[in-house]
Formats: C-alpha cells, structure tokens, sequence
C-alpha cells in the first residue's frame, strides 16, 4: 500500500478522487457505485451523517467536493465494516473511501480533539491511552504461575500472545486478560506476551487514515517480533487481528496470525474436558466486526464452537447477528468519540445491541474484543439493566468454567 | 511578525520518577524527555499568530538528546525554521540560568519581534526559561498569558491572576510572553506529513560551548515526597469502595 | 551579611493575596531563626491600609507611586530591583504566582541575585537556610542552601498555615502603629514603561459558583472523555454539590473557567471534596487548600493527592461514579 497521505487535495473532488483511487487495492471500483444507498442505508450511523457513502461518492461525481471537506460527518464512522460487506459494487468503502476522507481531515486538523489526544499518545507511547509503555505488563505482574515476558523469557514459545493497548491498561479488560491466562495455562500452552515492547496493533491509526503512524507502530511490532522465536501469534484483540492478517503484509510483515476462538475451536477436544464447572447461562454471542464481515475475515463458527464446550451454557442468537452484527460502536477511532456520536446521533449502537441481547432472553452477552467489555458494560448501565445482563468475554466464561485452580 | 519559540524538554511524568545514585538529581537512564506542555501551546500560540498576521516561526531548543523528531514536528505544524543548540552537558539537564543564556547567544543573528515560550516547565527550580530570557535581552515580559491580539500595531496580552480574573496587558514590542495556554489546544501533526519533514527540512545545528549554570542555588537532596499523613486507603472494588464511601459520608454527615 | 529578611507583600484590586500570609508566616519563622528582622514590601497608590494586617513583620515599606496603582511587570520589577539594590537582605521571599513569576526573574538577572522557586519550607539549621522546593507535578522534593549573601526566594502554598501570618495582624487600625510603616517614593523613574495595564475582565459569571458549594465533585484527566462528565454530574446531584475540574478539563473547554479549582482558578473551602481521577498537582491542589474531607480516587496509587487526601482509594473513577450514585440515592431514600 503506497503512502499517499501527504498532499492535502487543493483540487477538491479530482486529487481526492486520485489518493481514493491508489489508497487500496481495488479503489478503482469507487467508480462502479450504483448510486444504490445500501451503504447508508446499513450504516449504523447513516442517519446522522449528512454525506453518507453514497453521498460522498455522489459529491465526487458531481464535483461539488467542498462541502464534503466542510462537513465533519466522517468522525461518525466506527469502521464497522457493514458498508463494505453490503456494497453490491464490491467497493473497499471502510479501508478505501472512508479512510481517505479521514485522513483528509485530519491533514487539515479538522478532527475531534479527543481523538487526536487518542493519535498522540499513540505516537508518543505506544498505546492510545497515553500510559507509560514500561508498564504494559503491570496487569500481569502478581499471577503465578508468572506471565513469560519474551524479553526476560529468552526461549521459543508456542504462542506469541498479541495483548493489545486496552487489555494492558484498562482495569475492566485486565481481567479478561488474567482469565486468558488461565485458559493458557490450563491447557499448558507455552505463551509469552511482548510486554513493554508491544506496541498499539496499529487497526484503528489506519482505518482513520493516519497511514504514516500506522506504518510506524506497525513497524515496531515487527522488529519486536522478529526477535523472538515462536510458531504463531494468537491474540484476543479482533482489531489486532483484521490489522495484522490484512494490512501488515502489505508493509512486508507477515506471520500466523489467530484471533483466540480459532486457536482453541482447533484444540476443542483438550479443552472442553478441562471445563468442568456448570456455567447455566442463557448466552447471546456476540459477532465482533472486525474478525467478522471486516475484510470478510468470517471468524463465525468457531467462537460458537469454543462456547458449545462449556457445560451448561444454552447459545441463543440474537437477530443481528454474525455479518450483520451491530457494531460496539469502538472501531475506527469511535472508542474516543462517544461525545462527538452522542452529540449528534442521541442513540449509542451499543446499547441497541444490550436491548437486542435483553429480547432474546440472555442473561449473559459474551464477546471476543477487547473493545467490547467496557462498552456493553456501560450500556448496561446506561440503559438501567444491571443486574439483568452481565457482559462477559468468552475467556471469562472458560475461566469460570475451569474451576478453581 | 517574526516569532521565536524556544522549547525545552522536561521529564515526561507519565514515568514514574527516579532518584539517581547521588540523590542530588533524578535518574534519568529511563527517563522519557518530552517538549513541555505549555511550550506545545507556546508553538500553537505562535502558529495562530502567523495564521493570522503573517510573517516567521522560528523554533529553538537545545539539544537535550532526542529532539529532532519535536523539530520537524515544528516544521510540519508550519514553522519555517528550526535550530537546534549543542553544547557540552545538555543532555544531563542544565538549569534555566544557563539555558536562558545560550537562548540569548543563539538569538544574536535570529531576529524576531515576539518571542513566546511556556510561562513555565514542571522542573523549574531556577524560575522559568521565558523571564530569565527576557532579563537577558532587555525586554519586558508578562507571563501567564491566554490570548495575545494585535490592536493597531501593538500587543496586547490576556494575562491570568487567580481566581479566574483575567488582565489584558499592552506590551511594547520587542517582547517575550509566557504562554500559560494558547487560544486552541495545540494541533496534532500527522505522521506522515512529519515523516516529509524529515526529508525535506533541515535542523539548523549551532554549538554553544559549556554552560554557565551561576544564578541557581545549589541541591544537596533530591527525593520522593514521603507523605506524613497520607490518606486512608479504602479497598475493593467498584462496589465496596462505593459502600466504604456511603459510610463515611454518613458518618460525617454529608448526607442529608 | 545581612540577616535580614523581606517579602513583597501581593495584592490584586485591593486585597491582599493568601500567598502573602504564608510568606509572612515563612519569613517570620525565618527571620527569628537568623536573628534578624522581616520587613514587608509593600506597592501600591494610596493603599498604605493594607499594611494593618502585615502585623506579623517588624516593618512594613510601603512605596507609593500612581504608577503602581494596579500590578504591570515592568513598574513592579524596577521598584522592587531598586529597593532591594539599595539595602540588599539575606533573602527576598516573592509569591510563586502570575504576579511574582513576572518579576523574580527579572530582578534576579538585574542585580546578579542568585533565585530559587517553588519553595514550600525554608528551615534554619546551623545558621544557614535551606530550602525545600516542590517541582514534576508534585512529584519530586529539591533541598539545597540558601546561597548568600542575598537570594531570591518564590514561594508556594502549603508548607505554612496562612494563619500564621496573619497571628498578629488585625484589620483593627491602632494595631499598626506597633509595625513601623515607611512610606517612600520609589526609588527609580516609573516613566517610559513598556508595559501597561489596558483593562481588568471580570471572570465569567458561571451558572454556578463553586466556592459557595459546600460539595464540590472534581473532575481531572482521569474522566477520559467529555461524554464521562454526564456521570459526575448525575454523582453531583446525587450528593447535592456542583461540578468542579482541574486545568485539563478547562483547557479542553469541556467546562467552563468558572468551575475551575487551582492556582488559576478559584479556592474553594467545601465541606467535602471529591477528587476524581485528579493527580493532585500542587498547581491545583492550590485551590482546595483546607477541606473538611477530600477524597480522592485516582488509578495510579503514587498520585500525590493521595498526600493530602483524608480518604483515597485506587480505583477507576468511571466504574465507581454510577456504583456511588446509585448507592446515594438508596442511602438518602432508604
């Protein structure tokens, strides 16, 4: 993928045009657009944006660009991927189009200050957080058995654990990734995490088009990879996953890559013996975008497959579901613009998810992202359902199923 | 209008802060070094200003060890020149005496009529680099500034006192202000538009030679406040923090 | 080498600041430990009142000019330089403030005076001074010597009670005739200044003020995002207080300077104090120098609120705001 995020289009619609064009693979197809509106039509917050995909496309044709540049509709975009999935034309809307725009604004600093906070923490420290890098690993430090940190570990691994920013940082997410560590550590899999030497996935700098830090963090991640031996790099951070298995490459990084239902659905026979206690749960599942219809990485089965181990558990689906699934809201820099959404939408997609969990009777909504867990925690709370939902993440609910010990 | 900005690097305290073996300086083998805040609001002040009226940004820092990247950061924000001083130590941290002193040697061929710099930077102990540089040169200073206007030819600058009364001052020009916040938060500048910079600008690199720390008391000890009463840490979780909570304003009457 | 003591003495619009009673305490303590007398500099245009409440120095020296009607750098540095230039005392304490920053430097670089800023506590140990300055956001603690034979020191609040200063003053008017009172002229030229006062801006008149709020919940970096203030505000509400920040949350404009608490913001007394993800740099810890009960929440458990918080706990504020309202409101009704 060529870096053509340096000229800001003087030329309005035409120099636009020309970055959506080599931005990706298959920009070209920008010029098959029927003009259908399935894009804002599934567009979680289509209604809310007064140029829509197909409106920014239609700008372009009618080369009346300007007031495209003018509007700041675009930061309404969670990368949610749904546009893509449903383009008939096959347009790459979410990596393409979308992403272009976004870095157009932000070449004009024409972005909400909360996300470029967001993008300079990122630049300056590796997690988007803005916490201290050397304390990456803080969350795992009391566990025992201990944690291998590749650095201080020194030998090959399995598995290289792809963390990510929120589940190293955020206190709700840290607990996922302690019970993570105990599904490892149960099935005696040889993990090690990078620790301080993980840097941000990158996923989110390049859905908002900020290429160049995308390719720096991406960069770093490599050159920590590369020191280590290990068979392949299992993580519980979709995002972390859609970035690495479709954009990484394109910088000439590549490795294996799985989210974590796909490493355990392979080993489902060791695990669902290990899973002894009943966990009676009327469950809804989840689908996370960005293991699901982004980029049609299709990860569906196998984090249904992972569930059917646990004894107890009774799978509902909730209508919305697997590539029609409703975004959390958290992708595409939308983790930091919930005030710019609420602003102007007055609805958060997460809790329209939490209300669809509720009609189908589940008492537990369970998710795979990283992003998820705190979202759905607040929408339960912002919707008065606590007590009537618990948000977990599927390792919790492995972790609760393997017992004490 | 020409516009000088000179920048120093603190100690980043997202870190955690260590003191060195000698105990009489901070430990800086993990120490992140980053542009004070409010000389990032300083640059944006002055960036606002050539938006506005025209004329040159000029940043200078002193070599403290990874500054480059601030530099071209500068040039890829809109600042047309960038000098970079060197000198024997800097990178060990010299006080604002000294720093104010090669500022004022390095200015000698940089004219300007307005210099703006942070009001101040969290390891001041010497007071601040904008004033000291201000004695140097002779010129007047106000610090504290939120605003700066340019009314028929002259300077005037919002200055805050406590309490949120705020004063505005007309300043003769030549002059140095000290920037508490500039009018917007200070822009981000994508990386790629960094990454040109690093092709395309270059850093003007002047030597100073040692530097002449003098005016600043000396340290005999650097240390980690003990706190001699420190706060009853409740523990918990969200939950029993929130019921520990709701006793102790109940217990001290604060909840009627 | 003199053994005596100064400080100029702060006012803004006819009243004399805080930070010149802990200066008086401070300067007391230390002139007593030296041997020698304190004396209070005092600038203004017809203002010779305020010296009654500067009882507690041996002196006060109170220059009268118009040009130091209200505080302009340039008039306040070269009578300040000038006075001290003409009598020279072991130490000049100056406000660590908008006003005092103006002018310490300055005066500083004139006369070749060594300076030292942020101090908190001078102590006097075998006759010699030393200082204790705060510096990184409350993080760090410098101590050195007070070089001699005369020093520029800028000082902070919170090492000394402002009471102390102000033990024997009185607004009552006979009490200064005890304290000497010199009214002089100042000692140099006061033209040509190049830098002047053009108006005063009253703050904005908030829909709400705080420092009459007997609750006050505090929000700092720690809330994250704007969207997270709607859950301090519901906390506020629950407990009957008002909304108050730190500098970051005002910066970013997601509230307004009239809710601001610190150095540039307001003091405020309340009865209880929330702190909610505020690191408790001393630049804000500024504003709520003496609260019944301050509680502070925070993640990082070495913030230094923690110093001066009655009750802390190390927690994410964003989980325990709607846990503790809800928790409030069951208490208030049950």
């Amino acid at each position: 993928m060529t870096t053509v995020a340096t000229t800001v289009s003087t030329n309005g619609g035409l120099a636009f045009y020309n970055k959506v064009l080599e931005a990706v693979p298959q920009g070209e197809r920008v010029r098959l657009c029927l003009q259908c509106g399935a894009c804002s039509g599934i567009c979680p917050n289509g209604f809310a944006m007064n140029y829509p995909p197909r409106s920014i496309i239609a700008a372009l044709r009618a080369d009346d660009f300007a007031p495209v540049l003018e509007s700041d509709a675009i930061w309404l975009c969670v990368a949610c991927f749904a546009c893509s999935n449903v383009c008939p034309a096959q347009i790459p809307l979410t990596t393409g189009l979308l992403a272009a725009l976004k870095n157009e604004m932000l070449l004009r600093g024409k972005a909400p200050a909360e996300l470029q906070t967001a993008l300079a923490n990122s630049r300056r420290y590796g997690n988007t957080l803005g916490q201290s890098p050397r304390k990456r690993a803080e969350w795992a430090k009391d566990l025992t058995p201990p944690v291998p940190i590749m650095a201080e570990h020194k030998e090959p691994v399995e598995v290289l654990w792809y963390v990510g920013d929120y589940a190293s940082y955020h206190p709700r997410v840290q607990k996922v990734s302690r019970a993570m560590v105990r599904v490892f550590q149960a099935m005696g899999v040889k993990f090690g995490i990078l620790g301080p030497e993980e840097n941000s996935d990158g996923d989110a700098q390049c859905l908002i088009g900020e290429v160049g830090l995308f390719e720096m963090l991406a960069l770093k991640n490599a050159r920590a990879f590369d020191k280590y031996e290990f068979k392949e790099v299992v993580t519980t951070d979709p995002h972390a996953y859609n970035t690495m298995k479709n954009e990484y490459p394109g910088l000439g990084v590549s490795f294996p890559i799985k989210h974590y239902t796909q490493f355990l659905a392979e080993r489902f026979d060791q695990l669902w013996p290990l899973l002894r206690r009943d966990q009676k749960y009327r469950v809804a599942y989840h689908d996370p975008c960005c293991i699901g219809r982004a980029n049609h990485n299709d990860i569906y089965d196998e984090p249904r497959r992972v569930l059917s181990a646990i004894p107890g558990i009774e799978l509902v689906e909730m209508p919305h579901n697997r590539e029609n699934s409703i975004c959390c809201g958290g992708g595409g820099g939308g983790m930091w613009l919930d005030g710019f959404s609420w602003e102007r939408t007055r609805t958060r997609t997460s809790e329209w998810r939490v209300a669809e969990a509720l009609s189908v009777g589940a008492q537990v909504l369970a998710v795979a992202c990283t992003y998820e867990t705190p979202r759905f925690d607040d929408a339960v709370k912002s919707t008065g359902h606590e007590g009537d939902l618990m948000v977990r993440d599927i390792a919790e609910l492995l972790a609760e199923a393997l017992g004490s010990g | 209008m020409d516009i000088v900005v000179p920048i120093k690097f603190v100690p980043d305290l997202v870190e955690e802060m260590e003191i060195g073996e000698s105990g009489k300086a901070l430990d800086r083998t993990f120490m992140r070094l980053i542009p004070s805040e409010q000389d990032d609001h300083a640059l944006e002040q002055a960036l606002l200003l050539k938006e506005r009226h025209g004329g040159t940004v000029t940043v200078v820092t002193l070599d403290a060890g990874d500054v480059d990247e601030t530099l071209f950061t500068a040039v890829a924000n809109g600042a047309d020149r960038a000098v970079k001083v060197r000198g024997e130590g800097f990178d060990k941290g010299i006080n604002n005496h000294a720093a104010s002193a090669v500022l004022q040697e390095a200015l000698k061929d940089i004219p300007f009529d307005l210099i703006l710099t942070g009001t101040q930077a969290v390891d001041d102990l010497d007071g601040s680099v904008g004033p000291l540089l201000a004695a140097r040169l002779g010129l007047p200073y106000v610090g504290y500034i939120t605003g700066i206007a340019l009314e028929d030819g002259k300077v005037v600058a919002r200055k805050e006192y406590p309490g949120g009364m705020v004063a505005d001052m007309e300043v003769a020009l030549p002059a140095v202000l000290g920037i508490q916040a500039a009018e917007k938060p200070p822009r981000y500048v994508v990386t790629s538009l960094v990454l040109e910079a690093m092709k395309t600008a270059t850093i003007e690199e002047r030597e100073a030679g040692e530097a002449d720390c003098s005016g600043a008391a000396g340290v005999t000890r650097v240390y980690l406040p003990q706190a001699v009463e420190r706060a009853r840490m409740l523990e918990g979780d969200a939950n029993q923090v929130a019921d520990a909570l709701v006793a102790l304003l109940k217990e001290h009457r604060l909840l009627s | 080498m003199s053994q005596h003591i100064w400080l100029v003495v702060e006012t803004l619009r006819g009243v004399v600041s805080e930070i010149s009673y802990t200066m008086l305490a401070a300067g007391r303590e230390l002139a007593d430990g030296l041997g020698g007398r304190l004396t209070a500099l005092l600038l203004g245009y017809n203002t010779q009142e305020l010296a009654a409440t500067l009882g507690a120095a041996d002196s006060v020296t109170y220059v009268d000019h118009a040009a130091l009607a209200d505080f302009t750098p340039d008039a306040y540095q070269r009578t300040i330089a000038g006075m001290i230039n003409e009598d020279p005392p072991r130490a000049v304490l100056i406000g660590h403030t908008s006003m005092g920053m103006d002018v310490a430097c300055s005066v500083g670089i004139q006369l070749g005076v060594p300076l030292i800023t942020s101090c908190r506590r001078i102590r006097v140990e075998d006759g010699t001074p030393r200082y204790v300055s705060v510096t990184c956001g409350g993080k760090v603690m410098v101590e050195g010597e007070i070089p001699g034979p005369t020093c520029l020191v800028t000082m902070v609040p919170g090492g000394y009670k402002p009471e102390a200063g102000r033990r024997e003053g009185a607004p009552d008017p006979s009490t200064w005739l005890r304290t000497k009172v010199y009214r002089l002229a100042p000692p140099t030229e006061l033209n040509d200044l190049r830098v002047s006062l053009q108006r005063y801006v009253e703050p904005e008149a908030g829909d709400v003020d705080i420092t009459r709020e007997s609750i006050l919940v505090s929000v700092g970096r720690g809330i994250q995002q704007q969207d997270n203030l709607k859950l301090a505000e519901a906390l506020a509400a629950a407990l009957g207080g008002a909304v108050s920040a730190s500098r970051p949350i005002v910066d970013k404009g997601w509230l307004p300077t009239s809710r601001l608490v610190g150095k540039s913001g307001k003091a405020v007394k309340p009865r209880l104090y929330l702190a909610l993800g505020i690191s408790g740099a001393p630049e804000h810890m500024e504003g709520v120098p003496d609260c019944e009960t301050l509680i502070a929440i925070n993640t990082d458990e070495r913030a230094p609120i923690f110093d001066a918080a009655r009750y802390g706990a190390v927690a994410d504020v964003l989980k325990l705001m709607p846990v503790l309202t809800e928790k409030i409101k069951q208490a208030k009704s049950g």
